[in-house]
Order: C-alpha cells, then structure tokens, then sequence
C-alpha cells in the first residue's frame, strides 16, 4: 500500500479520522462471479481498512472492482472468500436475512438513480427504512420530517418523485439514507445523473453529514470532481487497492 | 416481519386501468360464482319454506313426489284412523286426502308450454296450510269448477290470471282468486276441489295425505310403523322435509354446473391477474432491488406482491358481490326435475353466500399472484438495482 | 410478410405474457365451445324430429294417457299414413344415476315409422317375436356392455316391480345425431302386466305418433285428430314431433338461457385480460410507436401493428381452443354417459367461437391502438417505457 500524503485538509476544523479499531476493515476479500460459463475475477484478494468518521470515494478504471466492493461493503452481496468486520462484526457470517436485518440497522444507501418509490410522497420515502423498526406511526413521521428538514426539502415532503428535479431526489435520497442513523453511508455515483449545480448540493451535503453528524462515508464515482469533495480517495486496480490518497477536499 | 403495505396499496392505485380490467374479470367470475349459489339458496328456501313442520305427508312407496304417487281409498282411510293424527272440532280428523297431477298450460307471451302443479284439496287441505293467504278475489267454493291460482302460475301462464278460465277434462275451470304462499312452492301451484277434479279426471284414487301430528314428537315413530308394515304401500316425511328433498335433484344439478363453470372461469380471471402480477414485478425490478438494500427480507417482498394481488381480488370480489346482489330482484321459473313441474324461486343472498364468494376471490389472487411474487421475492439484489 | 413477422416477433418479445395470454384465450374459447355443445345437445332430439310426423298426448297434460282404442280412429283420419304409439316407462337400471329414456311400444309400428333407427332384419323378427324382449341403442349398449341374449332389469317407478328384459337386438342411428341411447319393449307385456296387477290402468297409452302422407298437412291434420275427441273423456293434443321435443326444451328455457349467458360471461373475462395485456403492452412501448412516427410511418401503420398482434394471439388461441373443443365434448358425453342423447360440436358452434376471438381480438386493441396512433412524437420519445 502507498500512503501518500500529498496536500493537508483545507479546513481547520475537519475531523481527524480517529485512530484505534477502523470502523471498517476489509481481509484479503475475493470476488468471482460466473459469466456465460466462465469464471470472472474481479476482486483479487483486496484488504484496506477505513476509520470512523472518515469521507471516503473509490475511484478506479471499469472492472476495477470498486463498485463490486461498494456492494459487498453495503451488505448487498457476498465476497467469495475473505472477511469483512464493520463496525466490529463480520458480516461474512450473518444469513441473508441475518445480513436484511444488519442493512436496515447500521447501513444508509444512495444510488445514482435515487431509486425512490415512484408511487409514494418525499415523506413516505424517507418513512420507508423507519418500517424495519419498531417505532409508532408518530415517532416515524417525526424522524422523516426532521430528516427532510435537514436536506432542505420539508416544504416538498408530499411531492411524489415524478414532481422533483433530479438534485431534489437524491436529496430525498439522502434523507432517506440518515433517517435511521445507520453506521456507514454507502452511495455509488451518486451525482452520476445531476448537473453541476444539483451535483454540488449534494455533494456539499454529504460533506456536512460528514462534518457535523461524523457520518462514516463510502462513494463510488468516476468523476474526480466529485472524489475532491472526499478527504480520502482510494484507487482500485484490477482487484486490488492501488493507492490512497488524502485530498486537498474542495468544499461544495 | 415488517411489510411494506403502503407500497403495495398505493401501486394498485397508480395503474388504474390495470387494476380495473384485472379486478374486473374476477369481478365477473365472482358475480358468476355468487349468482349461482344465490340461485341454489332460493330454490331451498322456497321449496324448505313449504309446509310446515307439524304436518305429515304420506305418498306412496318410492313414488319421487305427490304426481306419481298413488294412494287408494282404503289406505288413505287407514291412515285417517290412526292416532297420530290431531283431531280438530268436532273430534274430525285434521286430515286432507288430496289429488295431485299436471296439466300442461300455456307460458304468457310465448307459444311454450310447461307442466303446472294443480292440486285437488278440501277445506282441511286449507286449514292446514294457514300460510296461504288470499291477495285477489276469494277461495274456491267446494263443489264447484272454481280453482285458485298461486302468484306465480297466475303472473306467468295464459288464463290462469282473476277471472280467466282454464279448459281441461272437458270443463271450463274458473279462476276466483290468487292466492300467496309465503314465496314457498305452493306459489308454483294451482288448487281446487279434490272432488270435483278427480271426477274430472277420471281418478279413483288419491295422491297423497296430508295431516296435522297431535304430537309433533310423535311422528318419527308413525313413520317407522307405516314403514315397516307389509299391508301398507305408503311411506311418510314430514311437510317441510318433503318439500326440502324435492329440491334435491334440482339443487344437486344447479350447484354442480355453477361450480364448474366457476372453476373454469376462474382460469381465465387467475391468468389475467398472473399477467397483471408479472407485468408489474417487471416493472419494479428496481424498486424490489431498492426495498431489499434497505433491509427489506424476501419473504417481505413475496408477501407484499401477494398483497397487491389480494387486494385486487377482494376490490373484484366486492364488485362481483354487489352486481350479484341485484340478481335478488329477479326470479326464475323452471321445470323441478322431481316433481316435472314449472317451479318459481328466486336469487337470495345470505351471509354464508358472501363469506364463500370473498374467499373465493382471494384464493383466485392467491394462485394469480403466487408465482409472479415468488419472481420478486428470488431476485438478485445486485442485478435488480442494475437494472434502471 | 415483414408486417407478420414484424408482429409475430413483438409478440415473443414477452413470452411469459404472450403465452398466458394464449392459455387464457384457449380456456375461454374452449369453455365457449364445450358450453355451447351442451346446450345443443339439449336440442338434438327436436333437430333429429320429422316434420312428417305428429305426436298426440293427452290434452291435459303428459302426466295422463290415452285409451288404446283411439288408434284406430287416429289411423282413419284423411292424410294418416301410419299410427303407433308408445309409453314412457322412467324405470330405473341399477341406480338413478344410470338414466335413459325407456319405451314400451309397439314395434311393428313404431320401428315402421322410425326409420333412423336401424336394426337388422333377424334381430327385429327376434323382437317381434319375444314378448319379454326389448332392443337397446348403440350407444347405450356400449355404454353398459349389453350385448345380444343379456337380461336387463329394470326397477319400475311409474308401473312398479322388477321387470326383466331380454336383449334381443342392438340399433344404429340412421344420422351422427339419431338418439341411440334408448331401450324399447313391448307394449303388450306392459299391459299384459297391468292387466293382472291393476286393472284400471290397463289399456292405455302415453302418446300416438302418427306419420302423415304430405309434411304441409300436419297443421289441419292436427287439428282433426284433435276434433275427433274434443268433449271427450280423454282430449288430445296433437302437434309435430318438433314442436313436442321442444316443448321438453323449453320447460327448462330459464336454465337454457342462463347457461347460454354464462358462454358470453367467459368471452367478456377473457376481453377483459386480452385488453389488459395489450394495454400493457402498448403503453410499455410507446416510445418505440413514436420512433415510428418519427421516421414516418403512419399513425395508421402503428394503430394496425397493435390490432395485428392482437387478432393474431386471438386467432392462435381461436384455433387451439376450437381444436380442443372435440376431444373435450367426447370426454364430457362420456362422463355423463346417457345423459343426453347425444354430444356434438356443430359447425354453428364453431362459427360462434371464431366470431367470439376476433371480436376480442379487435375490442382488446381498441383503446390501446387508439392512444398509441394518437401519441405526439415529442411525448413519446420522451416516456421512458
């Protein structure tokens, strides 16, 4: 691994990832998948660690893998062999609905392509992770209205997706994603799909979590731009981490 | 398990001209269902509201209903004797001895003909059926060629209407008055005197006896007496249980064709809510993708696809409910395969009819939604996201 | 060409759906078909009638006999060719399940008259000859497995008693439809019978059947004949062996019509999913019916594109659905066995079930080719099927 410590955080007041027990922490994790009879290897026995706290993007050329890792990272699939301790638990070990259950708790997601309900409101969106819970119809509500609130979109909380922009349904998104005060933010590309402007919104957004609720965050994106807003950029390469950088984090 | 039923709700009301069609085709097999069952109900509750509980026939051995039997006068005086029978004024017996036939009348507004109940009775034949009551005109005088008409034989056949006469036995019968059964079978027949009738046609012998039980606990043991005594060729039932065999036949035939013509149209209607199942799994790949990240299980997503059928079920089960509801305005009047008369009966819905037909609604959204449901439920998280 | 195959492989494009579709269209054509073959069936014995002959029942009702003493004067009317006449015996074989007609007859007579039925001349000698003896149709032997020389017993319900019957003779139809599940004996043992057990019913019969020279005549021959015993005792009425069976038919009209109804029901069901389908289908598509437009295809072009997958997934479903239909009424009239006289698919069935599919085949694009040849370029190309 290369530590490169090129370029000091802009900002005084941007948290110092902690030391000790890295929140995340990834061990020789191999990926295949079968393709038309063949076996694909697309994570080659990858290991990083990543602390509490930390704004991290995965950056790395198609078929690098990273979006593969993001995945795996997210709960969402199983490496072939390896460990994976988030948060002190290898969910390498949990069952499927095990591995539901661990989602809904400790993980907050964001897609490129926002993947909200077309069918419900901005607020039963954000309502939708709160069902996993055990919490009343009233403490849900609250929650999704405080958390629409923080992303700027409380007067639009009936709108259905079909009546926001693009930057206002990954806001949306985004709400969704912290109402459960999950453990890690998971988002790939998340301003894949916006213009510059709706692509610096949330991307300031996220930085804000980062900063002021010390939300530990993971992004996958191909657009430099977006990987600046970062503290720290890990390259992949073929199925391994090829470096680690920390940023000189250009503040939206 | 927590389950998304918001989602699943608000998806039927997104596509409304999806969820109507799909609704709609159960709705119609559930009509069909309910409708039939309706009809199976009104045929027993007309033929079980005949008669009464208190009152014994007597036809003969074997006989299928009072038309075929046959009782002689020595038999009928037999049974007149014995003790179960209720002695009334005048310690006579509450007795009838009565002639039942049919007679081929005319359908109103068509050229058809139909086979009509007409009964030979007394004054005791009357007493005994204190639920007959007079809507038009009077009861026939004994004696004469005055007939009475129930409500059903007068609104359906040519001359049997007040005042209108029915030529049979080479005399002119008139008709004195209609007469209301309660919507029980006798509403189906025509009565007169046993006397003159029998001369008219040319019978000696009578059909069946009708009397009122002393003591209504007493009749299982009458019934085995006559039963098992070599002499006699007659066997006895109770008037109400007659009456409810001679549905039978016609129950029997009405329920089993009902039934399968449910069953076959319920394919169609299954297929179309398969179709509508698939269609919109297809559509939401992404979406179960979505719901699964957030934590979601399987088993959340096959139960909420199931949901979504059900409830398109249950909103086709209601309407199919409620267009059957207005079968109870309509009767029907067709020949009873027992008894080869016309009978009249109509659609009556009970509580038991609307608890089997929503079942049945929701088994037909059970099997439609399964398999599409199923789909969702065995995605790859993964892949479903991948798709946009 | 390009245009079907064009069509054909839209429709593959979905092949779970299409081919649900079709399984659905085959049930409901099939159950269109086999529902309309019962209901005819119900009305073979009044097509299988003779205009030229006439049937005479007692004018009250068929509950009541004539006296055998009016043969003659019935075969004395001006225009009669022949008389018989035959009794309705209702007995029942074994268990009431096992329903079919049985006569006591004359057989001379009646099997003179009757000529759809075919016997061999041995047979009918055999018959004639054996008072106890009775001859049975085709299908009722192969139904039950009665052969020559077997003993039939049946239980009687209107003349009481076991009645024991020797098989004298099998006979075929003349016509697919000829009624050949039906017994007939004779007459003579009938009242023979009656003669010793009760008297009074002796000597009388349940109807005349009378054969007349010219078909033109039956209206006023009728009424003769029914003149002959007007103030009579025992009056008849005489009217043509169709309008007879038909009477039988229509005592169950209301029955008739509601399963008639039901045909239409399943037709309706079935309109319903098809037009759900093509709906779907439409609206998943619309962008592609824009690029049409756009490159300059014809609204109409687009509007025929959905009417043509529609009528061919109806045509498709038609065919099956109407080849499935014969093997399924065979297995119906076997499962009812003697039930009805007899279960044929007509061709006026299968003109109904052709005319039922294009008319859902048609109805079901309405709508949708409506919408898509209406669609504006730009808002289609826009929707993100």
């Amino acid at each position: 691994m290369d530590e490169t410590a090129g370029g000091r955080a802009e900002e005084a007041d941007a948290p110092i990832a902690q030391p000790g027990a890295p929140i995340i922490s990834i061990r020789r994790v191999v990926k295949n998948y079968m393709r038309g009879g063949q076996t694909v290897e697309v994570l080659m026995g990858i290991s990083l660690d990543i602390a509490r706290g930390e704004f991290v993007a995965l950056m790395g050329p198609s078929g690098s893998g990273k979006s593969t890792l993001l995945n795996l990272i997210a709960g969402i699939d199983k490496p072939t062999t390896g460990e994976l301790l988030i948060d002190g638990e290898d969910i390498t070990r949990l069952t499927e609905s095990e591995l539901a259950q661990w989602r809904a708790e400790k993980v907050g997601f964001i897609f490129q392509f926002y993947n909200l309900m077309p069918v419900l409101s901005a607020l039963e969106n954000v309502e939708l992770p709160l069902l996993l819970t055990g919490l009343s119809r009233r403490e849900r509500r609250e929650r999704a209205e405080l958390a629409l609130e923080m992303v700027n979109l409380a007067d639009r909380m009936d709108h259905t997706p079909n009546e926001l922009s693009g930057g206002q349904q990954q806001r949306v998104a985004i709400a969704r994603a912290i109402v459960t005060d999950p453990t890690i933010l998971v988002a790939d590309e998340p301003t894949g799909d916006l213009d510059r402007t709706s692509a610096s919104e949330v991307l300031g957004m996220l930085q804000r979590l980062n900063r002021d609720l010390g939300a530990t965050i993971v992004m996958v994106t191909h657009d430099a731009r977006a990987a600046g807003a970062a503290q720290v950029i890990m390259h992949l390469e073929k199925g391994v981490l090829d470096s680690r950088e920390v940023t000189v984090q250009i503040k939206h | 398990m927590k389950i998304p039923y918001l989602y699943s709700y608000r998806n039927l009301w997104a596509r409304k001209l999806t969820t109507l069609l799909t609704a709609g085709g159960m709705g119609l097999v559930v009509f069909v269902f309910a409708a039939v069952l309706m009809l199976d109900a009104g045929l027993q509750k007309t033929l079980v509201d005949t008669g009464s509980y208190d009152n014994a026939v007597v036809t003969r051995r074997g006989a299928e209903s009072e038309v075929q039997s046959i009782i002689d006068r020595q038999q009928a005086a037999y049974i007149e004797a014995q003790p179960e029978v209720a002695l009334g004024e005048g310690g006579r017996a509450m007795l009838s001895k009565e002639c039942v036939v049919l007679i081929s009348l005319i359908k109103r507004g068509s050229e058809t003909p139909a086979n009509v109940i007409i009964r030979g009775t007394s004054a005791n034949g009357l007493a005994l059926r204190p639920q007959l009551k007079m809507i038009a005109g009077r009861m026939f005088r004994p004696g004469s060629n005055e007939i009475v008409a129930g409500r059903s034989v007068a609104e359906r056949f040519n001359k049997a209407g007040l005042g209108e006469a029915i030529r049979f036995g080479g005399r002119e019968w008139v008709v004195v008055g209609i007469f209301d059964a309660g919507k029980s079978g006798f509403d189906s027949e025509v009565w007169g005197d046993v006397d003159q009738l029998m001369q008219a046609f040319r019978r000696s012998v009578y059909s069946s006896v009708i009397f009122k039980l002393a003591n209504s606990d007493a009749f299982d043991g009458f019934a085995e007496r006559i039963r098992s005594d070599p002499r006699l060729t007659v066997d006895s039932k109770r008037e109400t249980r007659y009456y409810a065999d001679q549905s039978e036949k016609l129950s029997a035939f009405i329920r089993y064709l009902g039934l399968v013509l449910s069953a076959i149209f319920s394919v169609g209607a299954m297929i179309g809510a398969m179709i509508t199942m698939f269609a919109a799994v297809a559509n939401r790949v992404s979406e179960i993708g979505a719901l699964r990240a957030l934590g979601f299980q399987r088993g959340a997503i096959l139960i909420a696809f199931l949901v979504e059928s059900l409830l398109l079920a249950i909103v086709g089960g209601v309407v199919g409910l409620i267009a059957a509801s207005f079968m109870q305005f309509f009767s029907i009047s067709t020949i009873n395969f027992q008894s080869f008369a016309e009978l009249a009966f109509s659609f009556t819905l009970t509580p038991g009819i609307i608890v089997r037909s929503l079942i049945f609604a929701l088994v037909m959204g059970l099997i439609g939604g399964l398999l599409p449901a199923i789909s969702a439920a065995r995605m790859n998280i993964v892949d479903a996201l991948r798709a946009a | 060409m390009f245009f079907l195959g064009l069509i054909l492989r839209n429709a593959l494009r979905h092949k779970l759906r299409s081919l649900l579709t079709l399984l659905g269209l085959v049930v409901a054509i099939l159950a269109f078909g086999l529902i309309s073959t019962v209901v005819g069936a119900w009305y073979a014995n009044s097509e299988a009638a003779s205009n030229a002959r006439l049937v005479s029942r007692n004018a009250i009702s068929l509950a009541f006999s004539l006296p055998i003493s009016y043969k003659q004067k019935v075969r004395a009317v001006e225009g009669v060719k022949d008389v018989s006449y035959a009794n309705w015996f209702g007995g029942i074989y074994k268990d009431p399940k096992n329903f079919f007609p049985q006569f006591a007859i004359d057989p001379e007579s009646y099997l003179r008259i009757y000529r759809d039925y075919l016997l061999p001349e041995d047979d009918l000698r055999n018959f004639i000859r054996d008072r106890k003896g009775c001859v049975v149709g085709r299908r009722l032997a192969d139904t039950y497995g009665f052969k020559v020389g077997d003993t039939v017993t049946l239980k009687g319900t209107i003349f009481p008693g076991d009645w024991e019957l020797v098989v004298r003779g099998i006979y075929d139809g003349r016509e697919a439809k000829t009624d050949t599940a039906q017994l007939f004996f004779h007459w003579d043992l009938l009242n023979e019978t009656m003669k010793q057990k009760t008297p009074r019913r002796a000597n009388y019969v349940g109807v005349y059947v009378v054969e007349i020279a010219n078909p033109e005549n039956a209206a006023s021959i009728s009424q003769n004949i029914d003149a002959l015993f007007k103030n009579s005792a025992w009056e008849t009425l005489t009217e043509t062996e169709q309008a007879f069976q038909l009477g039988f038919v229509s005592m169950i009209e209301a029955i008739v019509v509601a399963i008639r109804f039901m045909s239409y029901v399943v037709i309706v069901i079935i309109l319903a999913v098809m037009a759900n389908t093509m709906a779907m289908t439409a609206r998943e598509r619309l962008s592609e019916y824009a690029t049409l437009k756009a490159l300059g295809f014809s609204p109409r072009f687009v509007a025929a594109l959905i009417f043509g997958e529609s009528l061919t997934l109806a045509a498709i479903g038609a065919v099956l659905g109407i080849l499935l239909t014969f093997p399924a009424a065979r297995g119906f009239s076997s499962l009812t066995g003697t039930l009805f006289p007899t279960m044929q698919v007509s061709d006026d069935t299968v003109v109904r079930q052709v005319i039922s599919a294009v008319i859902v085949g048609l109805l079901a694009a309405a709508l949708p080719a409506w919408r898509a040849a209406r669609v504006r370029i730009v808002d289609g190309l826009r929707s993100i099927g």
